[in-house]
């Protein structure tokens, strides 16, 4: 397991210094990547996961345990320390829930016994529910989602998880977030969703392909944040019973 | 001079990546000309002119594209070398499962999609098996489940190879492929030779009979219950 990495700054796209010279990402922390479009938000992640060392665009510097990775590490496949979780990323295998978690589970050296607690997990995600005889390709994309994250906290051994822009998923992003980091990975999400950026720990702030800023997300933010949850709860439970046919006649009133 | 076969079926990504990777190398300031072969229609030419590479298309019309390359590797060398190039790097076609026009002092490299299914990696064949790089595409598309089963698939076909996984839209990877080009041979062309013997394809339909019926054919002839005979002078 690692305990840290460390960002060294490089420069953006001007070829000017970047304003952050240095973050440090521990162990069970979220970090967001917010910024607008062609902001370098991609650059910054695709960095990480390929543990630069100043031989990217950006020149940044990666180091895990504040050592450089040796090139083993950075090119052995199966030591591969990052794990990536996208918005377009879909199941496309011919097979059952079940077949592909051993299939992965074996592929991984982990044990058969991951297999029920990854469609658990799963399950406390997403509403619709998750069952071994499903065939992956008939899953929903809150489904899909829900069993991604549920797999990357649990069979995946890679400690950093990038998840990028998963907002629109149909899960309950705040408790898949914090399946992650509780599995002891490192997160880090790119997103504009308030429900995702304000429970980050901390956010890095990105502006034409540097790293302007580094924000802590404040006591303020943080119950910002709760609220943001309990309409994000309520809309899914809308949506499940939108989806089961169900008339909807009036909503829960929510305190803000 | 170095040689880098690039193999790998139709829209895998072959192209896609290759420009970043001699983009890579071009700022190194290290030159490439590419010949793409294909059957009987390709853009690739004018893709890679964009980025300023000399380019030269092959088309094999009716003739395998990899035996077609094959025949025509000591061209594409001499027109390499006029080029003063530092490489060169020929896209095959990339449709026979049987081919692989990987020679010894090559680099081969074989791109294959990820979205493509796993069990993709068990049926292609010698392309795979016999090359020094595999190239992994279009991971951006799939769980990371499945792009870590595909990554083992690929490594049970060729425990040798160095995997790059890579992603032909954003670049992502295609670096680390350019690291694999500059530690290759130097091409040697009076040594080459084909890592994979090219299959047997002697029978009637090769030299044109279009007749169906079993009794018009000659020659070496497969069975579908695997029974296989000669027939002929
Ligand atoms: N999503 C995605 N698309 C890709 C990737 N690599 C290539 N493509 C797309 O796949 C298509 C075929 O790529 P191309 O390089 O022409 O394939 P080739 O026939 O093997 O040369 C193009 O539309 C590319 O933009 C990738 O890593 N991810
Ligand atoms: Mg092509
Ligand atoms: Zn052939
Ligand atoms: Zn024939």
């Amino acid at each position: 397991m690692i305990e840290e990495i460390t960002i060294i700054g490089g420069y953006d796209k001007q070829g000017n210094k970047e304003p952050v010279e240095k973050v440090i990402i521990k162990k069970g922390e979220i970090f967001g990547v917010v910024g607008p479009t062609g902001s370098g938000k991609s650059s910054l992640i695709g960095d990480i996961e390929q543990l630069a060392q100043e031989d990217t665009f950006s020149k940044r510097k990666i180091l895990v345990d504040n050592k450089e990775p040796s090139y083993e590490d950075r090119t052995n496949p199966r030591k591969k320390m990052v794990a990536q979780l996208s918005q377009n990323m879909n199941f496309l295998a011919d097979m059952s829930v079940g077949d592909f978690l051993t299939l992965h589970a074996k592929c991984r050296g982990a044990s058969n016994k991951c297999v029920n607690a990854v469609v658990e997990l799963a399950n406390t995600l997403t509403g619709e529910p998750i069952k071994n005889e499903h065939e992956l390709t008939i899953l929903s994309g809150g489904q899909s989602r829900a069993l991604m994250v549920a797999d990357v906290a649990i069979i995946s051994n890679s400690p950093i998880v990038l998840i990028d822009e998963i907002e629109n998923a149909g899960i309950r992003k705040h408790d898949a977030l914090k399946a992650l980091a509780g599995h002891g990975k490192i997160v880090m999400v790119v997103t504009h969703d308030p429900v995702l950026a304000l429970m980050t720990d901390k956010r890095i702030v990105m502006k034409n392909g540097g790293m302007q800023n580094v924000v802590h997300t404040s006591e303020k933010e943080k119950q910002i944040s709760e609220k943001l949850n309990k309409i994000d709860e309520l809309m899914l439970n809308l949506r499940d019973r939108v989806r089961n046919g169900e008339i909807l006649e009036e909503i829960e009133h929510i305190e803000i | 001079m170095r040689m880098i076969i690039v193999a790998g079926t139709p829209g895998s990504g072959k192209t896609a990546v290759l420009m970043h990777a001699l983009k890579s190398l071009n700022e190194r300031n290290l030159k490439s000309s590419v010949v793409k072969v294909d059957c009987l229609y390709t853009d690739d030419d004018k893709k890679f002119a964009k980025i300023g590479v000399p380019t030269k298309v092959g088309l094999s019309m009716d003739m395998c594209p990899d035996h077609y390359a094959i025949y025509n590797t000591e061209d594409m060398i001499s027109w390499a070398m006029e080029n003063e190039s530092d490489f060169l790097v020929m896209e095959t076609a990339g449709l026979c499962h049987r081919c692989a026009p990987y020679t010894v002092n090559c680099l081969g490299v074989c791109v294959i999609d990820a979205t493509s299914g796993p069990n993709t990696p068990l049926k292609v064949g010698p392309f795979l098996s016999t090359a020094d790089v595999a190239v992994i595409t279009k991971g951006d598309m799939i769980s990371q489940a499945e792009r870590e089963i595909f990554r083992e698939r690929v490594l049970e076909v060729n425990p040798n190879c160095k995997v790059i996984e890579a992603n032909g839209l954003s670049g992502q990877g295609c670096v680390e492929l350019a690291e694999e080009m500059l530690k290759s041979k130097e091409v040697a062309l009076d040594e080459e030779k084909l890592r994979h013997s090219a299959p047997l394809a002697v029978c009637t339909l090769c030299v044109g009979e279009t007749k169906v019926n079993k009794k018009y054919h000659r020659g070496i002839l497969r069975r579908i219950d695997g029974f296989q005979k000669y027939e002929g002078e």
